[in-house]
């Protein structure tokens, strides 16, 4: 990428960011030329593979879920939980009394949000957020002292010099188009990317070294992906080795009998104080499940904690310094959609998505959230028939187009269902290297118009070493469909690059398009019902934009594929060729032409013998 | 004699630019038969368009087909200076009574001789092969041209041009270099300088010829690396002729073969079936050091035959001298049965492919069986043209009809 380009691309984002500080930052950074590793690694379309393959989707969710409490085993987990509680008195004490340097706070919160969707399927997004103040990454500042947040994540982090991380693992595709947004979007399969802190030298280096030290944690080999997925069942699910807090609700097999499921890990620096001297370390654990519970349950709409997780809840986490349930009940202002219960007076308005949603909240820290029974069990009861879900502004689809084994089209059709505004969306799309990309047939089209895009960075693919990797920024039109296509050629591999089932097809992962979307709630103008009315002459407010990642369908591509059942026979056939050849140019280049002279009957030649011993002519 | 040329290469010019304005030319295009990843025009055309050059796809046609007609044009120029040769050669060993009378029906007339350059022109442009590969805009037509611009120069006894335009061959796809020995030959015949290895002025002129070709092969590199700033076209361009990374279908050898073979025999295979291509350079050269133009055909059938990327612009390149071997016809022991496999081949190729691509009713086993089938067949009309020419030459020096020693009819055989 040319560096002017950049600071331009940058410009066209951080106008539009101004309430948005991560992508600002997001953005920032890649000026400051610091090293870049995002990987829509290729190892998705394996992960994706064995989605097929509960036990081992289990497992690397297993994985993912011991990894959150940092250490390997369940016994452990325990321990060190237990200990930690012991060091927080500690400390706690030691502050007090002897006023040594004080440990560095942390904190730790958890959460859980459940959306009824307008499908009738269930949305429950859990997030567990640690925030530790300190930097472990500064020279000089070596920290061995873990309290909250993971040992085993955080000497991998400041081992690598890791500036933040993102790791995904997601069974199911998240249907956006009758979902609506999720909190946290991840593509299908799992997904890292990774920031890196621009002292690293050697970013490929670290890079390989990274996914080697996370394929461990995680136990799931992404670093192996070009072979096998060799993903393996180890310990039993239950995260942080607790039986309390909203990890009680985290049962296994109710989580994988769902429609979709997303664990993810997200580390990144933070602010301490507005003042922002100081970074703070913030590690979010979430896992967003969505719950068909409308078909399962005989077509009855109506949920409670019990039907989808086989638990209730009886208690906060005791280390959690905020553990909170929420439902979104913004579609049922009066009661007349659904019945909650129990109720709860207290209602909490976020935006959300560039939309205002009203919840009710439920405070697990206090007692009377639970009642008489000492357990909470809510239960949402559907009275009506739903009522239009608002479509997504911005939505993107993908589809392989064209027939045959030789040649094909990829098709990304990205939908900006904003009635009157235009925004640029950004479109990174990571093709493995065995679909060969024709750049010169890259055609961008918005209302049967040609749209060239602003900008366009394209690495073409190194056979076997790297995907093709290409960006490019796209005004999209209000209210306009954007067709994006560019053919490619279908390569023949070796045998040994198909995976077992070659003719099930390769998986191309999704393309992820990042943009800033007009939010719903700065369309909406008329503010004089719940707003003062001078604040209309400032109709541009903070929220007005928001950040959104939309991943595409991941595609399924088919190869040609040679006979794996003859390499014997392949082999011996063409070098039977080859000898064909040889062997004929051989006998031209070595031998004369000679007349064919018929040999002596033996009775001659025995004479001849003796006829030349005697020194008397041959007979002939 | 140049009008009928004129009119040839007007029809020629007229069936393929019909042929770029209809519709099959962008299915002949997407031929794995007629393009490589060599020289696919489409992958010219992404080259030029990463390198920002913004060229359409759709232009270069005009350019192809004067590739097209100047090696059409080269080939006659060269057959008409081979041919006079030929014929001057043959009137001093009649002269000096060399040749047996029995075989003086062998011997070569003028009549005969005078429609040949115009028939290889025809044979090259006419040949199916050569309008597909042309239609599809493959760089193959350019590899021919330049070839046959260097055969052209070396009859015509150009040591410098033929240097440079072989150097400008070989470092478009390394496999010329095989010509640079019948070359060499050529040019020491034409100045009467035998091949002798005690002799300086053999040595002088050797020499000579190899400082002009490695010259110009090192300003053609140097030159692209000016062009490219960079050294990546080496192996980007070489290592990938060499160690064969692209799988794709063709009509060559390798392909299956190397898709099948097993990892740890990968690279002992690959530098086999390389060494394959120049293994015959020296054998031939010797064998046929008085038939430098023989050996120049001989070479570029093997070159077509056995290079990791060949497609059928390859073949019409060597099969354009099939007429002047014209007079081979009668010691050809199995040309029937090769043209027939030659043409069944030629069109199953389509067929096939069709199976396994789009119906999904046949596999990868079907084409590659046709592709060996192609290669075999090649192999013996290349060797068969081999053969005829040494018996030819056997009998112009010891007569047509030989006798055994009891006076019967001899069959001639090889030992």
């Amino acid at each position: 990428m040319a560096p002017e380009e950049a600071v331009e691309l940058v410009v066209v984002f951080s106008f539009h960011a101004q309430g948005e500080p991560r992508v600002n930052e997001l953005w920032m950074t890649r000026t400051k030329k610091l090293k870049q590793v995002w990987t829509k690694l290729r190892f998705r379309s394996s992960c994706e593979k064995s989605s097929d393959n509960t036990g081992a989707e289990q497992s690397a969710s297993d994985a993912l879920q011991e990894a959150k409490s940092g250490v390997s085993g369940n016994n452990e987990d325990e321990s060190q939980w237990q200990s930690t509680d012991v060091e927080m008195d500690k400390s706690v004490e030691a502050k007090d009394s002897l006023s040594f340097r004080p440990a560095p706070k942390d904190q730790f919160q958890e959460e859980l949000i459940i959306r009824p969707l307008h499908s009738g399927d269930i949305y429950a997004s859990f997030q567990f957020r640690t925030i530790w103040d300190t930097d472990f990454l500064q020279e000089g500042n070596k920290v061995s002292h873990y309290r909250l947040f993971p040992k085993s994540l955080g000497q991998v982090l400041s081992k690598f010099s890791v500036r933040e991380l993102h790791i995904s693992f997601t069974q199911g595709f998240w249907r956006t188009m009758q979902w609506g947004q999720p909190f946290i979007p991840s593509p299908p399969g799992a997904e890292l990317w990774v920031w890196f802190q621009d002292t690293v030298a050697d970013v490929d280096e670290n890079w390989k070294e990274l996914t080697n030290v996370l394929s461990g944690i995680f136990c799931a080999s992404l670093n192996f992906i070009d072979t096998t997925n060799t993903v393996q069942p180890s310990a039993s699910f239950k995260p942080l080795g607790l039986g309390n807090g909203l990890a009680t609700l985290m049962k296994s097999e109710k989580l994988f009998h769902s429609s979709f499921h997303s664990q993810a890990v997200h580390i990144r620096p933070v602010c301490q104080d507005v003042q922002c001297a100081k970074p703070a370390w913030e590690l979010r654990q979430t896992l967003n499940v969505v719950f068909d519970l409308y078909t399962s349950g005989q077509s009855k709409k109506e949920w409670s904690l019990f039907k989808m997780f086989s638990r209730t809840l009886t208690e906060a986490c005791p280390l959690a310094s905020s553990s909170k349930v929420y439902v979104d009940i913004t579609d049922n202002p009066e009661g007349e959609l659904f019945e909650l219960s129990p109720a709860t007076p207290v209602l909490s308005q976020a935006v959300v998505l560039g939309d205002r949603r009203t919840y009710s909240v439920y405070d697990l820290t206090k007692a009377d959230t639970f009642g008489q029974l000492r357990s909470l069990n809510l239960l949402l009861r559907w009275k009506g028939e739903n009522g239009d879900m608002l479509r997504p502004l911005l939505h993107a689809e993908r589809y392989v187009a064209g027939f045959g084994l030789q040649t094909g089209e990829i098709h990304t059709l990205v939908y900006n269902n904003h009635p009157f505004r235009a925004f640029p969306v950004l479109l990174l799309e990571s093709v493995p290297w065995y679909l060969r990309l024709y750049i010169h047939t890259l055609k961008v089209t918005s209302k049967s118009r040609d749209n060239k895009p602003s900008y366009i960075h394209y690495q073409p693919s190194k056979d076997r070493q790297r995907p093709h990797l290409l960006e490019m920024l796209i005004q999209l039109p209000p209210h306009s469909v954007t067709e994006v296509t560019v053919q490619f050629e279908r390569a023949l591999l070796k045998w040994t690059e198909y995976p077992p089932d070659p003719n099930h097809g390769f998986y191309v992962g999704s393309s992820v398009i990042s943009a800033l979307v007009p939010s719903m709630v700065a369309m909406d103008t008329n503010f004089t019902q719940e707003h003062p009315l001078f604040s209309s002459f400032f109709p541009v407010k903070e929220e007005s934009n928001f950040f959104m990642r939309v991943y595409t369908e991941p595609l399924l591509v088919n190869l040609p594929t040679p006979d794996f059942s003859m390499p014997y026979n392949v082999i011996c056939l063409t070098c039977t060729v080859v000898a064909v050849g040889y062997g004929s140019f051989y006998n031209l280049l070595t031998r004369t032409f000679q007349v064919d002279e018929p040999s002596l009957p033996l009775a001659k030649r025995l004479a001849n013998l003796i006829r030349r011993v005697r020194g008397v002519p041959l007979l002939t | 004699m140049a009008a009928s040329l004129t009119f040839l290469l007007i029809v020629a010019v007229s069936i393929r630019a019909v042929l770029f304005r209809s519709s099959l030319a962008e299915i002949i295009s997407e031929r794995v038969e007629v393009v490589s990843p060599l020289n696919a025009w489409k992958r010219v055309v992404e080259g030029l368009a990463l390198l920002d050059l913004g060229v359409s796809p759709y232009s270069g046609d005009v350019f192809h087909e004067i590739a097209d007609g100047i090696t059409a044009v080269a080939l006659y120029l060269s057959i008409q200076t081979y041919n006079k040769n030929v014929f001057r050669k043959q009137k001093y060993a009649l002269e000096s009574d060399r040749y047996p009378l029995d075989s003086h029906e062998l011997l070569r007339s003028p009549k005969e001789m005078f429609y040949i350059p115009l028939k290889v022109a025809m044979f090259y442009l006419l040949n199916p092969f050569t309008i597909l590969s042309c239609v599809a805009k493959s760089t193959c037509g350019l590899n021919n041209a330049i070839i046959a611009v260097f055969i052209l120069c070396t009859l015509k006894g150009s040591a410098l041009l033929s240097g440079i335009f072989l150097a400008l061959a070989t470092t478009q796809s390394i496999y010329p270099l095989t010509l640079f020995a019948p070359a060499l030959l050529f040019l020491l015949q034409r100045l009467y300088i035998p091949v002798n290895l005690w002799r300086s002025s053999f040595w002088f002129f050797t020499s000579q010829y190899v400082f002009m070709y490695v010259g110009s092969v090192v300003v053609i590199t140097g030159l692209s690396f000016f062009l490219l700033g960079s050294w990546d076209f080496i192996p980007s361009v070489y290592g990938f002729i060499l160690s064969v990374p692209d799988l794709t279908p063709n009509i060559g050898l390798f392909w299956y073969f190397f898709a099948e073979m097993f990892e740890h025999f990968r690279v002992f295979f690959i530098c086999v079936f390389q060494i394959n291509v120049f293994f015959y350079t020296i054998p031939l050269s010797i064998k046929l050091k008085e038939h430098p133009v023989f050996l120049i055909f001989m070479q570029i059938a093997i070159i077509s035959i056995f290079k990791s990327y060949p497609t059928v612009g390859d073949v019409a390149l060597y099969m354009a001298f099939l007429p002047a071997w014209s007079h081979l016809y009668r010691f050809l022991r199995n040309i029937f049965l090769v043209s027939c496999v030659l043409l069944v081949c030629s069109a199953l190729f389509p067929v096939l492919w069709h199976l396994w691509i789009y119906a999904g009713s046949a596999n990868s086993n079907f084409y590659y069986a046709i592709t060996l089938l192609f290669n075999v067949g090649q192999i013996l009309l290349v060797s068969d043209y081999f053969y005829a020419y040494l018996r030819r030459e056997h009998h112009l020096t010891h007569g047509l009809y030989l006798k055994k020693k009891d006076g019967t009819e001899a069959t001639l055989v090889l030992k």
